[in-house]
Formats: structure tokens, sequence, C-alpha cells
């Protein structure tokens, strides 16, 4: 057998892929699943908080801070840990999918709150006089004149980290998700072959090499 | 509560494990950011050639180890390639992986770096008899990374939270040895102290970015 076989038949085995590809579509799907409600949630989240911050009361603002900083300072995967092996036992025992989907949406609500704030406070203080003056109310001005212009300053900084946490979703498997990573893990000890890995890579490859290159075209879009 | 996440008994016995561990992650950090940097700066430098044949593979490689998640590089350095026949161990599996992966960051951050330095001031430097290289590295690359300085950081900050992941191939980093530590002692205060550790080690560098990344945005306008 020559070297170019004994590799396809290591790593492109397609007898090993015929049988498992349906595991890793399954993983497919649970990735999507998972990123879908980190990025919803996270995103809500942020915002949330930088409008409650813009409200400007001093003790709210310090605590919103120190959880900011808070979940930019930890490792995503010290917080999945965290919650997936510490909860219990206050016999509050969540499965792999929901440590990992607090744990990345609470990384992205503090990443994101960050931009949404600066992106609201680049803002000219003029504008908010003039909107007052109008007799919009502050909720009113902060819906309908600032937020609109500051989302957009926010968007290609936004986009990068967005994409960037949501590729943490491998981190499920550490956890026992049986996301993408997680079932061509297993996979690969069940069929003694790592073949099932190689459709692994190229699963997240289809999945992310398309949302990279938008990210990278609204970057110069909104430059 | 306290008695649980919190427990002094435990944590004095856990303490020089996690101790163990910090100077495991200093040291992992040390390795792998100037690995990724130099990774970095190579694909910088190549960019800079305006050459199609450069420019397209590397926009291609840059790309290609941006979508890969490190996670799933990592494990199939450790779990893939020993079925050919090579067993690399954990440590030279981490290195490869962040030297790929972080490099590809690195590498984007320092070519904006470049791209915002006026190409009159290459050609400046070109005619006072410098060469290309030298006015690359002693004109261009010292303005590029002031420019982009917060987002080295911002990347540097993103790396060293990414040794955490190290604990997966059983390297004894920060994370790996608190969850030794709670599986000797059935208690999760060692992993609190491990996020404690994490976060004091961190927090200061996080302030300075927020500061840096306010001004940023604030003048994207």
């Amino acid at each position: 057998m020559g070297g170019w076989e004994r590799f396809t038949e290591t790593f492109l085995n397609a007898k090993v892929m015929a049988r498992y590809w349906p595991d890793i579509v399954s993983g497919l799907g649970t990735t999507i699943e998972l990123a879908a409600l980190i990025v919803v949630s996270g995103l809500a989240a942020g915002l949330a908080l930088a409008v409650l911050r813009s409200f400007g009361i001093r003790v709210v603002n310090w605590g919103i801070i120190f959880v900011v900083d808070l979940f930019r300072a930890l490792p995503p995967l010290v917080i999945i840990v965290l919650i997936y092996f510490g909860l219990p036992s206050i016999d509050v025992v969540p499965s792999g999918f929901v440590s990992t989907w607090l744990s990345l949406a609470l990384v992205l609500m503090a990443f994101s709150e960050e931009i949404f704030w600066a992106g609201i406070t680049a803002i000219p203080r003029g504008q908010w006089e003039a909107a007052r003056s109008t007799g919009l109310g502050f909720t009113q001005t902060l819906a309908h004149v600032i937020l609109p212009q500051a989302l957009r300053i926010t968007i290609p900084p936004l986009t990068n980290r967005t994409i960037a946490i949501t590729k943490g979703t491998a981190l499920g498997s550490v956890v026992a998700v049986t996301e993408i990573l997680g079932q061509a893990s297993s996979a690969v000890s069940n069929s003694y072959n790592p073949s099932p890995l190689t459709l692994g890579a190229a699963a997240y490859l289809v999945l992310f090499i398309p949302v990279v290159v938008f990210g990278r075209w609204v970057e110069r879009k909104f430059r | 509560m306290i008695e649980t996440f919190f427990n002094a008994a435990i944590m004095a016995q856990a303490w020089p494990i996690i101790l163990a561990g910090l100077g495991n992650t200093l040291a992992l950090s040390l390795m792998v950011v100037p690995l990724g940097l130099a990774g970095g700066m190579a694909l910088a430098l190549l960019s800079t050639l305006r050459s199609p044949w450069v420019r397209w593979p590397l926009m291609a490689w840059v790309d290609f180890f941006r979508a890969f998640p490190p996670l799933v590089l990592l494990i199939f350095l450790y779990a893939g390639l020993p079925f050919a026949g090579l067993e690399l161990g954990g440590f030279a599996c981490v290195g490869i992986a962040f030297f790929l992966n972080t490099g590809a960051y690195y590498g984007e951050v320092l070519r904006a770096g470049i791209e915002s330095v006026a190409p009159g001031q290459i050609e400046a430097a070109r005619s006072t008899g410098l060469t290309r290289l030298q006015a690359l590295v002693w004109i261009v690359l010292p303005q590029a990374v002031r420019a982009v300085l917060p987002d080295l950081l911002s990347n540097t900050l993103e790396v060293v939270k990414l040794t955490s992941l190290a604990s997966v191939v059983a390297l004894p980093e920060l994370l790996f040895q608190a969850r030794q530590a709670q599986s000797l002692t059935y208690n999760p205060t060692p992993i609190v102290a491990a996020a404690a550790v994490y976060f004091l080690l961190l927090w200061p560098l996080v302030r300075l970015l927020s500061r840096l990344e306010n001004r940023a945005v604030a003048s994207r306008r």
C-alpha cells in the first residue's frame, strides 16, 4: 500500500465516513442551534445592559461595569466548567448544552455591551440636547435618535466579536454536548479511525468560512 | 453556599495545586504569544507583496484558520495525527495549534496596521536609499504597531484566555489543575479559585482595553 493510499485510508476512509456522516450532520444541527441561541440572547442582553447604563444610575453602572469586566477576563471554558461542574453542588444540574449556551451568551453579552456603550457615547451630546428640546423624552431620544446612529457604528466590531464567540460552541464538547466536535470525537473512538474528525473539520469550514468572508465584507462596507 | 463555593479548608488544601497551574499558564502564555506574533508578523509582511500569487493564498490561509475553531484544530493534531503514526504530545500540539490560529489573527491585525501607513512614506524612505525591507522594518512597522496597539493587546488577552484549552490535552495549566483539585476534594472551590486567579491576572488588561476601545469607536465616526 502506497503512502497516499495509507493516508486516505486513515483520514478519508469512505466506509467510516459513510457510517458516521449522519452523526456529524446531527452535530452540525446542534452547533447551529446553539450558535443561534447564543447570538440572539447574548446580543439582546448586551444591548439591554448598554441601554440601562445610559440612564446613568451610578450604583447600577458600577454593577454593569463589574459584570462586563468579569466576563471579558474569564476564559469561556472556565465559565463552562464552573457552571457545569460547580452548580450541581447546590442541586442545580444544568445540561452541557445549557451550560455552554449560558456561558457563551454571558461572554457575548459582556463584549457587546462594551461595543454598544462605546457606540452610544460616540454620539455628540448636542444631539441629545437638540432632541430633548423638540419635546422628545429621554427614552424616545435614545430609541429614535441615538440608537439608530450608534448601532451603525457598532456593526463591524460587533460582527467580528460575534463570529469569534460563536466558534466557541466547540467548547461544548468538553461538557458532553453532542455538537460537531463532540459527535466527531465519539465517532473516532468508536471506529478507531480519525476520518470522522476530518468530516467534522469540513463541517466547521462549511459553516464558518462564509461567516468569516461575510465579516470581512461588513468590515469593508462600514469603514 | 459559602461552604460549597468558598470553602477555606479546601482552599488551603488546593492552593499549591492551583499555584503550580498558574505558573504553567504563565509559562504557556510566554511561549504562545511570541509564537503567534511571529506567525502574524510573517503573514503581514508577506501581504505587502502585491503579487496575486501571494495575496490570494495568504487570504485563504488566514480565513481558513479564522474559521476553524482552535479546539477542533487542537483535537485534530492531538487525537487525529497519532493514527498516521505522528505522536506529538500535548505541548507540541498546543504550540502548533496556537501558532496557526493566533498567527492568523495577529496577521490580520498587523496587516491592517501596515495598510494604515501612507504609501508615500515607503516611497520617501526608498528615495533616501533604504531598501524595501529596510523601509518596512524601520519606517512602516513602528507606526503600524502603534496604530493597532489596542487590537494587538485585545488579541493577546484572547490568547492568554485561550491557553485554558490546553487543559483538554492534559497540560497541567490553571484550569486543568483546578479540575484535578476539584475531583480530589469533591468540591467546586478550586474551580472558583482558578476563576478568581484568571480574573485578578487579566482585569488590569481588560480595564485598559475598555478605555482604549471607547476612544477608538468614538473616533470612528
